[in-house]
């Protein structure tokens, strides 16, 4: 268990314009191992959807079946959770999402889930374009079985028990660029500075957006050799920028140096703010966007940061040409054709 | 010669090639009939191809009715070469085979006891047609207009039908009418006609329709304010789906701002078209996805925590012939077991069994009401027979009062008026509980949907206690279950029989015909169609009304026996089996004699049988 929670919060804790404070967006206690990564970027949703004054019953988060998939309870008590079935969030997600395009999205996934089982599933989600943020809490194993291997796992990479790890890794953030998302993030559980920012523009993109969450699993796959403990992590990371995620209406008082910095300017009218570390690096491009990954790959750093943004992305509903009202709160009358319109189809039949 | 005329009662089947236009025409055919008053029964039998392999297209006429298949053919059009051995094979003794005779029939395929009637069909295509696929097509309908002079098939009507099929389309329509005319007279010239197997024009058919079992699911999901359709292709159950598109496509689309009131999804496998129905129901919109046994087969772990996590489903099982790919296109009523315990654990699942294309539609409807007031899965099991097949049905109905049943969903309002919302907590008494749908309330009933065991609150425990409780509520809800699901139909013979038939969905035609043959050679039989899983008291009534029970079924496993067995703690020598699971709909013959026999050899072993069964 990583902490007990106190009830008391002080008083005079901050609001934001909701008139929530950030624990009106926390969940029960984690029984996840202490230090685990996972809680780190349960902090970090939970510090995202206060800042951006989501209110919490407009959010559903949905998840597989594992470590990761059990996060939801950790966070935003008061949203809709949805724990599925092993690697099938994406389907429930696309259901529940079709059913009423008004709520936030928020699809949680570990790389078990995801990258295995549940690859079918993601590749289609991605394809489809459907307005979610799909978070993979990455720590390269499967931890509720108590540590195999999963596919995300770097090609020699040693396990606690010593053993190296023969196959290719997944790539998950390269793939998602090869479908074609319009939204591809890696980030660290260790980097929350980073992490907020990407998860606010992740949920601001109007798509499917991916951020795959390097988070070591403490008990595991934690141990030297291995290339998702914290340490190899902290030694190998790269970042694209530092990211800063500006909400819509809200002014922007910082100057830019230039050349360094770009901002992209989101559907909502949010902007992302990046300091540029990496040269020629383009988040707007798809080539320059798949180059640095590959770059980053053949170095062995782990690049992190925003990767990849389409700003002309169109998600499910707009390719469907779906209601503007939510499905679910259509009536019999908007929906039935009547007894009239039955009586002609019955003509028509005999 | 037949010397003696019969007046609407035979079967006629057309041996085309897959993929020539055929199915119009042949179409066509049964629709005069329908239209000229009398009862048909079109059957496709069709290969799991799309073009050049045999494919029959089977039709039986019968003004009592009795439309279920009907062995043995009075006349056979053969216009395929590839399967001409085997039809000519297939004909009664006494029989027509109608061919096509450009070229002279080979010694082997003349039958002595047949009456051969040769038409020149590719002649008079290539005299009349110089593109290919003019000659390909017309073919068709020059049979059709040959059989119009063979049969009595009333000229008007068949170009009114033309007439109609091709509106909007004015320049094809004098063309189909000189096809028709051009068989006409061949046979007028060369033949004498009708023949004994003839139409006559009655009146049985009032404001009955003639209607596809898929087509009527679709519509019936229309009616029922389906918005979400989530699929993957797989014959036969395609065509439910494609005809919602069409429906939807016609019904659906807001007039103001052209948008659709309905999603339709292609999912990439059935796993995911099941999910996303799960998600869709759970967020509160009405959703369905229509698959057959392989499917269903996928679809299992996410049955099983629809029906744990208590979240509304629609699925539509259109069945065909298993195991694994087993006859894709041919019918079977196999999938009883497996829909009825879908997914691992302790599941039961609702069945709703359709037998005509009314009752698809009301089903289809009423599916959504039945899925979302008893929060869990509906399964409406149709087959390939009743879904692809054109089917003499009652007319549609639906009443302008009639207002979608939401079950039990707590609104912001009630939330604020309730103390603490628990999920799974059985307020009522009945077994099922208050849902909501998310978004409803800032502060108040949101709750964590999970496959794994929890409390009353929704609140994940391991505590067995918490676990037990909530699988015997749901038994609770499977008893209220009983009430809602529709009951059965009732066939009483006037003699008090001591013995009963049961069937349900596309076998009972035939059963109510093999009844009225059993009927004739004295044996009196109540029977009893089953419309839905679980079985009202109405069932238990009747098995415990009768000494032996026929239950008659499309698979080879007697699966719906097995079901009766285990759930009503029947004793299994009181059921006896009659199947059929060759992949063709099961016939009254079969069924009359399988039971004759069965009374016949029992009588012989014991001579007072129902002593015997008393004693027992």
């Amino acid at each position: 268990m990583s902490y007990i929670k106190p009830s008391f919060r002080h008083p005079e804790l901050p609001v934001n314009t909701l008139g929530y404070k950030r624990k009106d967006y926390e969940g029960s206690l984690s029984t996840l191992c202490a230090g685990c990564g996972h809680d780190s970027i349960s902090g970090a949703l939970i510090q995202a959807c206060f800042e951006l004054n989501i209110e919490p019953h407009r959010l559903a988060k949905l998840s597989g079946i594992g470590c990761s998939s059990k996060t939801p309870t950790y966070f935003l008590g008061n949203s809709h959770g949805f724990n599925s079935v092993h690697g099938r969030m994406p389907s429930v997600a696309t259901g529940a999402n079709l059913a009423n395009r008004d709520l936030i999205y928020l699809g949680v996934s570990g790389d078990g889930d995801t990258a295995s089982i549940g690859m079918g599933q993601f590749v289609h989600l991605i394809r489809r374009n459907l307005n979610i943020t799909y978070i993979v809490m990455n720590n390269g194993c499967y931890g509720l079985t108590k540590g195999q291997d999963s596919a995300t796992a770097d090609k020699g990479s040693k396990s606690k028990a010593g053993s190296t790890n023969l196959f290719q890794n997944i790539d998950l953030p390269g793939l998602a660029m090869e479908l074609g998302a319009g939204f591809v993030a890696r980030s660290f559980s260790g980097d929350k500075v980073q992490l907020i920012p990407l998860i606010k523009a992740a949920l601001a993109h109007p798509g499917f957006a991916l951020i795959d969450v390097i988070s070591p699993c403490v008990t595991f796959n934690n141990n030297v050799g291995s290339t998702k403990s914290y340490d190899y992590v902290r030694q190998h990371v790269d970042a694209t920028a530092t990211v800063d995620f500006v909400p819509h209406a809200a002014e922007i008082k910082t100057t830019y140096e230039a050349g360094s910095n770009k901002l992209v300017s989101m559907h909502d009218g949010s902007l992302i703010k990046l300091n540029k570390l990496q040269a020629d690096w383009d988040p707007t491009n798809r080539d320059s966007a798949v180059h640095a990954l590959h770059e980053a790959n053949s170095k062995g750093e782990i690049l992190t940061g925003l990767i990849y943004i389409n700003e002309e992305s169109q998600d499910l509903h707009q390719l469907l040409n779906t209601s503007k009202k939510p499905l679910n709160t259509l009536s019999e009358k908007q929906l039935c054709p009547g007894p009239e319109a039955l009586m002609d189809i019955n003509q028509g039949l005999r | 010669m037949q010397a003696h005329s019969v007046i609407n009662d035979f079967v006629i089947r057309f041996a085309n090639v897959n993929g020539t236009g055929s199915a119009s025409a042949n179409n066509m055919f049964a629709k005069a009939i329908f239209r000229m008053g009398i009862p048909v029964s079109p059957k496709n039998i069709f290969p799991s191809n799309i073009q050049g392999l045999p494919t029959w297209y089977e039709v039986r006429v019968n003004e009592q009715f009795y439309l279920g298949r009907r062995d043995g053919i009075d006349l056979m059009i053969c216009v395929n070469p590839q399967s001409m051995l085997q039809d000519v094979a297939s004909v009664k003794s006494g029989g027509y085979f109608i061919y096509d005779n450009t070229k002279p029939l080979h010694k082997e395929y003349i039958r002595e006891d047949l009456n051969y009637i040769g038409i020149p069909l590719t002649e008079i295509t290539i005299q009349e047609y110089t593109d290919p696929r003019q000659r390909m097509l017309f073919k068709n309908i020059i049979y059709v207009g040959a059989l119009a002079a063979l049969i009595d098939i009333e000229m008007d009507v068949l170009q009114q039908l033309v007439n109609e099929q091709f509106k909007g389309k004015e320049k094809l329509i004098q063309p189909n009418h000189h096809a028709l005319d051009l068989g006409y007279q061949y046979i007028q010239k060369n033949f004498s006609h009708p023949l004994p197997y003839r139409l006559q024009r009655r009146d049985l058919i009032k404001d009955k329709i003639l209607f596809e079992g898929n087509a009527a699911t679709a519509l019936g999901a229309i009616y029922g304010g389906a918005t979400v359709a989530a699929w993957y292709p797989i014959t036969p159950s395609t065509s439910v789906v494609d005809a919602f598109a069409d429906y939807a496509a016609e019904y659906r689309v807001d007039p103001e701002t052209n948008e659709n009131n309905y999603a339709i999804v292609q999912a990439e496998d059935e796993l995911s078209a099941m999910g996303m129905v799960i998600g869709a129901m759970w967020n509160g919109a009405r959703a369905f996805t229509a698959t057959s046994g392989p499917g269903v087969s996928l679809m299992q772990e996410f049955l099983g925590l629809a029906y744990f996590a208590e979240i509304p489903a629609v699925l539509v099982d259109v069945q065909r012939t298993g195991p694994s790919t087993g006859m894709p296109t041919r019918t079977q009523q196999s999938d009883i077991l497996i829909a009825a315990h879908a997914s691992h654990g302790d599941t039961k699942q609702v069945l709703l069994i359709p037998n005509s294309p009314k009752e698809c539609f009301d089903f289809a409807a009423m599916s959504f009401d039945l899925a979302e007031q008893l929060q869990t899965p509906v399964i409406i099991l149709s087959d390939l027979d009743l879904g692809m097949n054109d089917h003499v049905s009652d007319a549609l109905e639906w009443k302008s009062t009639t207002q979608y049943r939401r079950g039990k969903v707590l609104s912001a309002d009630q939330l604020d008026q309730i103390g603490r919302f628990g999920r799974y907590l059985d307020t009522d008494g009945d077994g099922i509980p208050y849902r909501t749908i998310p978004g409803t309330h800032p502060t108040k009933g949101s709750f964590f949907t999970r496959g794994s065991s929890r409390d009353e609150y929704a609140i994940y425990t391991e505590d067995g206690n918490a676990y037990k409780r909530n699988m015997d509520r749901l038994l609770k809800k499977w008893e209220t279950i009983k009430s809602y699901v529709p009951k059965p139909e009732l066939l009483q013979s006037e003699a008090n029989a001591n013995m009963g038939m049961l069937f349900f969905g596309t076998s009972h035609f035939s059963s109510v015909e093999a009844r009225d043959i059993l009927a004739k050679e004295g044996i009196e039989l109540d029977a009893i169609r089953l419309r839905s899983f679980p079985f009202s008291q109405e069932v238990s009534d009747f098995i415990e009304d009768h000494e032996l029970i026929f239950v008659i079924e499309q698979n080879r496993d007697a699966q719906m026996r097995t079901l009766l067995i285990n759930e009503l703690e029947v004793n299994p020598e009181k059921l006896v089996r009659v199947l059929n699971y060759d992949g063709m709909p099961i016939t009254a013959a079969h069924i009359s004699k399988e039971i004759s026999n069965y009374i016949h050899k029992t009588n012989k072993k014991s001579k007072d049988f129902s002593l015997e069964m008393n004693a027992s």
